[in-house]
């Protein structure tokens, strides 16, 4: 399978894709690690008459520290996540996460930022950013804005970024001392999306629950925050009860697709499940 | 379309070509350069069979443009034989039956070079997951990690003068 025809642009700053984005318009799509839209392309699903390779951009690349903030660059990679010990030491979840996606080739070529500006349900940063409540640094022909990765999902395809803009800095709050999380995966094989997934990042006082944010990979249009299934945790303990109900209340938002990895009901069961791993892993991380 | 002249040293092997910007690297090396070695299987990323090193890392040449290549080093299986002898991962293959019908086998042979450069003394655990990326439909894996052993014991030997 070859791609159909386009034309190459391979711009040397944000600068200059921003304006080859203006200039070229909706024909022109961005060009990160290619895995999701190079296939996508070969399958005729994607034609578009321009692709701007955003990997020749230095400025896109690699992880900092900004005080408390970790500013990831948005064609950083998969195995750059995993190796980095800033990501390591101060948002753990980013890089054991990172281990689940894909396969050891396709991880040196995916990158965080195409992962979460593609808007595929099946992608994992979309829920991991939520739980760890990270925001979007996003260039356009305005300039810089920035966007909280909370509601920023809105469907299959579908986010916050317009078309004349570029994804360039991903901002993750470091993980305060103490801080419990997990990201739970249920999937077929390796390289397979999530039949469902969970992120969780959590936060106890003494025995109850101060702080967690609960996000869901695969089974809505969207990744989801589960809002209700945190509130009901909130100032109580972890027990079997209240497990119990987190995964009910995430599970009556899920509205998966039904597909070869399984119907309608048991992939929100599923999800229900992968809450449960996920809230009961981090709440024994939490110190 | 235009093409686009790009250089690229393949197997330590200076090349400039004109390229069409939809070109995948896979083709590039098969159809321009002769080099048959990597193999088209799944086209979507996941069999591992068109798998070669560009500058230090293990890519899947169906999903990469051979313009993005520009500048760089790639090796591709024809490139791992030295002077007529094997490479380790290669005798590996050989000497442990790592492979039966083969056509996984040159993308396997690229990625286990270059896992054994990121981890030279991995567990068995590691090596199934350094090489998760790589499909085989007839061996069952046994041998396959038996042969990463081979190699990985071989290269950790020291070079006789």
């Amino acid at each position: 399978m070859i791609p159909p025809r386009f034309e190459y642009h391979a711009p040397r700053s944000v600068g200059e894709a921003v304006a080859l984005l203006g200039k070229l318009g909706p024909d022109a799509k961005l060009l990160a690690g290619g895995h999701s839209l190079l296939p996508m392309m070969k399958l005729r699903f994607a034609q578009p008459e321009h692709l701007i390779d955003i990997n020749r951009i230095p400025e896109l690349r690699g992880i900092k520290e900004a005080g408390d903030t970790v500013v990831i660059g948005a064609m950083t990679s998969e195995n750059e996540l995993i190796k980095s010990s800033i990501i390591q030491a101060r948002v753990p979840l980013l890089a054991d996460a990172a281990k689940m996606i894909a396969d050891p080739q396709v991880r040196n070529r995916g990158t965080i930022g195409g992962d979460i500006a593609h808007g595929d349900p099946g992608n994992d940063h979309p829920a991991l950013a939520i739980a760890v409540e990270a925001s979007f640094v996003l260039e356009g022909p305005k300039g810089r804005r920035t966007v909280a990765a909370d509601g920023f999902f809105l469907g299959t395809y579908m986010t916050l970024l317009e078309e004349d803009e570029v994804m360039c800095e991903i901002h993750v709050p470091a993980f305060a001392k103490g801080t419990g999380w997990a990201y739970e995966k249920l999937k077929r094989k390796t390289g397979d999306w999530a039949t469902a997934g969970c992120a969780v990042v959590m936060r106890r006082n003494g025995d109850t629950i101060s702080h967690v944010r609960i996000a869901l990979t695969n089974v809505a249009p969207a990744a989801l925050r589960a809002n209700a299934a945190e509130t009901s945790l909130l100032n109580q303990p972890l027990s079997a009860a209240t497990l119990q109900a987190a995964a009910d209340a995430a599970t009556a938002i899920c509205d998966p697709a039904e597909d070869l990895r399984g119907d309608i009901e048991y992939k929100t069961a599923m999800a229900g499940e992968m809450v449960k791993r996920a809230l009961s892993k981090a709440w024994a991380r939490c110190a | 379309m235009s093409k686009i002249l790009i250089t690229v040293k393949v197997n330590g092997r200076t090349e400039e070509k004109a390229v069409e910007p939809r070109t995948l690297l896979i083709h590039f090396l098969r159809e321009e350069l002769n080099l048959t070695g990597a193999h088209i299987g799944c086209e979507t990323s996941h069999c591992g069979a068109c798998t070669v090193d560009i500058d230090g890392q293990s890519v899947k040449s169906c999903t990469h443009l051979a313009v993005q290549c520009d500048g760089s080093e790639v090796l591709t299986v024809e490139g791992l034989a030295s002077k007529g002898v094997l490479h380790a991962v290669q005798e590996g293959f050989y000497k442990e039956h790592g492979l039966q019908c083969g056509f996984c086998t040159p993308g396997m042979l690229m990625r286990a070079y270059r896992f054994l450069q990121e981890n030279p003394n991995p567990s068995e655990d590691e090596i199934r997951h350094g090489m998760a990326g790589n499909l085989c439909r007839c061996t069952g894996y046994q041998n396959i990690v038996k042969a990463v052993q081979y190699a990985a014991k071989k290269l950790q030997e020291p070079v006789s003068a």
